[in-house]
């Protein structure tokens, strides 16, 4: 990746949350977002105390394991004047959720707030500080899916139809139905698997219909949704996080 | 309330399996999500429209019993009666007593999800009394003896040949022998049955969708103009129903009134709106001389000043069902309870008690389309997470679950134990794959590769490889 800092400004330091699903079990999202980071002119900074949001015991009822997550993840970020999530669900459990997890008379409800504020998905923060392209693309043809946190909690749609399309040769395809659920639900697709495997086969479905030979998205729990799906039925579309595509390091990971 | 949520998973599984009904679920699609969205579309207005009727529910559900007691003033003054019925017990006693005070012994019935709710058909059955139900939907399934399975569209789970069998089945009694293939021809059929039906008679009892506190008045919305039959033919007329169904002023109504048809089937306006108010006035050439309104709380009070309050706001359109993908995938009989999808997982936790409806707040996704498309924009899976709040709380998680979630708890809590983790989990993944996939894993994991592979991870940990490049902490 060509720098684009300017030596005589001294650069902005950005927090990498790399959440847990991205650190076990996709390093190279991580990577591919820490890079983009950097181009987009930003010092990345990966804060060594991060775990998880607390995310999955928030959904499931466990309120005070969430609160008390939610307490480590606010601290962990506090020094950061930006944080940048790779993930619309994650950043939207820490811009939505954080805040409703304190008293307003809580000290914790300000620095939730706080952090809130200043903490941003990665296509949103990609599309607000600017993106270039940096890496030639072989011909894609993409079908982007919206992970529905995103979508619906934070409102992601054209940032990252908006950044995919500076790609030069990638055609952007659109599913029938982009707002329709693939299934995954955090601990739904393990408590109903039934009914998720269902709802990923009619999104799997959905995305060879467009004729796509890639898949992107913004969530690595709906990737691993996705790419299980399309590897169980046989089929050769790739799936991937948007930032890979972004970054250009999607060709080395499937080393083909 | 009965309920039977316990199979939940069961019945899912063979909904999914059912070849029929998920052709007749593809229906909802077109004839639901669509429409609404054309419809929504159409009318700039809308969403600020959604805000006020927000406003309208909620405002009248913080001074519900202000405004519960004008509605029974006005009704009153009209020479009218309210009937107050604290749960399904005393309800179905009211209606019984009413119907044997006109001495009736034919009911008939426009569409009403309280009176499935109370369960009143089989009662009043038992006491002798035939109910007839005269919504189409509601009348086939009523031959087949089966339970709605939407609220809006009972028999959305049927084929056409499904209906066609049915009426095949029952109709020769009418002097109609021959199976029906054409859908005017079925509903000119049941049509002409209805008709002798309607005019027999002795008692009519509809729902409501909305109740005017200012006039007294209760308003149906249907496309067939059957409770308009149900309700000025006979002599008396029941209007059975909720008590969150109140808005203050006509005005209000009318809001509602454009919200509804929108949400629900995407029409600009129903076919018939009824605005029941009061018997038959000395000069009307025709209605009933005895008007009822029987109000039911069953559990609705309850909720109010809890956390679930906002769902009195709903005003059963079913937009949250037709935009599940849940609901979507496996119709509403799997839910076990005749308020199935999004609204059904508050609202029957709410009724029947969380103990025997564990499966329903959380077998959802929390794709949040619900709340999206809700008309009187009820945060429904906030309220979903609320029961699982519940549930956590009582112990009433599955134990496995309750485990995993301490575990991760504590994992998550110390960095250390949360990188060792990370290393372990790692490892293990890479070292059960096979070209770097997983096609089977045990315990929890067999959950996910029962419908899907998993790609192991391509290496350590992000963190573990960031810090071995030397990365920025």
């Amino acid at each position: 990746m060509p720098p684009v800092e300017k030596p005589s400004k001294p650069k902005a330091e950005a927090a990498l949350f790399v959440t847990c699903l991205v650190d076990l079990m996709r390093p190279e999202v991580g990577f591919a977002a820490a890079s983009l980071i950097e181009a987009a002119g930003f010092d990345v900074v990966v804060p060594k105390w991060q775990t998880c949001c607390g995310q999955p015991n928030y959904n499931s009822g466990d309120k005070r394991a969430a609160r008390s997550m939610a307490e480590r993840t606010i601290e962990v970020l506090e020094p950061y004047a930006h944080v940048v999530v790779p993930s619309g669900s994650c950043a939207g459990m820490i811009k939505l959720h954080y805040p409703t997890l304190f008293d307003e008379a809580d000290a914790l409800f300000g620095k939730a707030r706080a952090l809130a504020d200043k903490t941003e998905e990665l296509t949103v923060f990609l599309a607000r500080h600017g993106y270039t392209p940096s890496v030639p693309l072989r011909a894609t043809r993409v079908a982007y899916h919206d992970s529905c946190s995103g979508l619906r909690e934070l409102g992601i749609r054209d940032q990252p139809r908006a950044l995919l399309r500076k790609l030069p040769g990638l055609k952007l395809l659109e599913l029938a139905e982009p707002e329709v659920c693939c299934g995954f639900g955090g601990t739904f697709c393990v408590k109903y698997p039934d009914i998720s495997g269902r709802m990923a086969a009619n999104k799997t479905a959905d995305i060879a219909a467009t004729g796509a030979d890639t898949v992107a998205m913004g969530d690595v729990g709906c990737l691993l949704n996705i790419e299980g799906k399309l590897r169980r039925d046989g089929s050769d579309i790739r799936a991937c996080h948007v930032a890979e595509l972004l970054a250009g390091t999607l060709e080395t990971r499937h080393g083909s | 309330m009965e309920v039977e949520s316990g199979a939940f998973v069961e019945k899912a599984r063979a909904a999914l399996g059912d070849a029929t009904l998920q052709h007749a679920l593809k229906h909802i699609k077109h004839g639901f999500v669509e429409a609404r969205a054309t419809a929504a579309a159409r009318l700039p207005d809308f969403e600020a429209m959604r805000d006020a009727a927000r406003d309208v529910k909620a405002h009248t559900i913080a001074h519900l019993a202000d405004y519960l007691e004008q509605f029974e003033a006005n009704v009153t003054a009209l020479g009218g009666r309210v009937h107050w019925a604290r749960d399904a017990g005393e309800a179905r006693a009211i209606v019984l007593a009413i119907c044997r005070n006109a001495g009736a012994r034919t009911v008939t019935k426009s569409k009403s999800m309280v009176t499935e709710e109370i369960e009143l058909n089989p009662y009043l059955e038992e006491h002798g009394i035939e109910p007839i139900e005269t919504d189409l939907g509601e009348y086939i399934i009523q031959l087949r003896r089966e339970k709605p399975s939407h609220i809006i569209a009972p028999v959305i789970h049927l084929s056409k040949d499904q209906v066609a069998d049915t009426f095949h089945e029952h109709h020769p009694k009418y002097g109609f022998h021959e199976r029906l293939t054409v859908r005017s021809d079925m509903v000119r059929e049941a049509r002409s049955i209805l008709r002798q039906r309607f005019v027999k008679a002795d008692v009519g009892i509809t729902g409501a969708n909305f109740l005017v506190a200012e006039t007294g008045s209760a308003v149906v919305v249907t496309n067939e103009g059957n409770a308009d039959l149900t309700a000025s033919l006979p002599d008396t007329h029941i209007v059975v129903t909720g008590i969150e169904k109140l808005v203050p002023t006509l005005e209000d109504c009318h809001l509602m009134l454009r919200l509804l048809p929108r949400s629900a089937t995407g029409q600009d306006i129903t076919a018939y709106i009824s605005f029941f108010t009061g018997p038959k006035r000395a000069a009307d050439l025709s209605g009933p001389s005895s008007f009822h309104v029987v109000l039911l709380d069953n559990g609705r009070s309850n909720m109010m000043g809890t956390e679930f309050e906002e769902m009195l706001r709903c005003i059963r359109c079913g937009a949250c069902l037709n935009h599940c993908p849940v609901y979507a995938n496996i119709g509403g009989h799997a839910y076990g309870s005749v308020y199935p999808g999004p609204m059904g997982a508050v609202l029957t936790p709410s009724l029947a008690g969380i103990d025997k409806t564990g499966h329903l707040p959380n077998a959802s996704s929390f794709c949040g389309r619900c709340e999206e498309v809700c008309p009187v924009r009820i945060p429904l899976p906030r309220m979903m997470r609320h029961w699982r709040e519940r549930e956590f709380e009582r112990h009433l998680t599955p134990r496995g679950a309750r485990w995993g979630l301490h575990a991760w708890a504590l994992i998550a809590a110390s960095p250390t134990v949360y990188r060792a983790m990370q290393w372990t989990a790692s490892r293990v993944l890479r070292l059960v794959a096979w070209r770097g996939w997983i096609r089977r894993l045990p315990l929890a994991g067999s959950a996910w590769t029962s419908q899907r592979d998993m790609r192991a991870p391509s290496g350590d940990s992000f963190q573990r490889q960031w810090r071995k490049r030397g990365g920025r902490r």
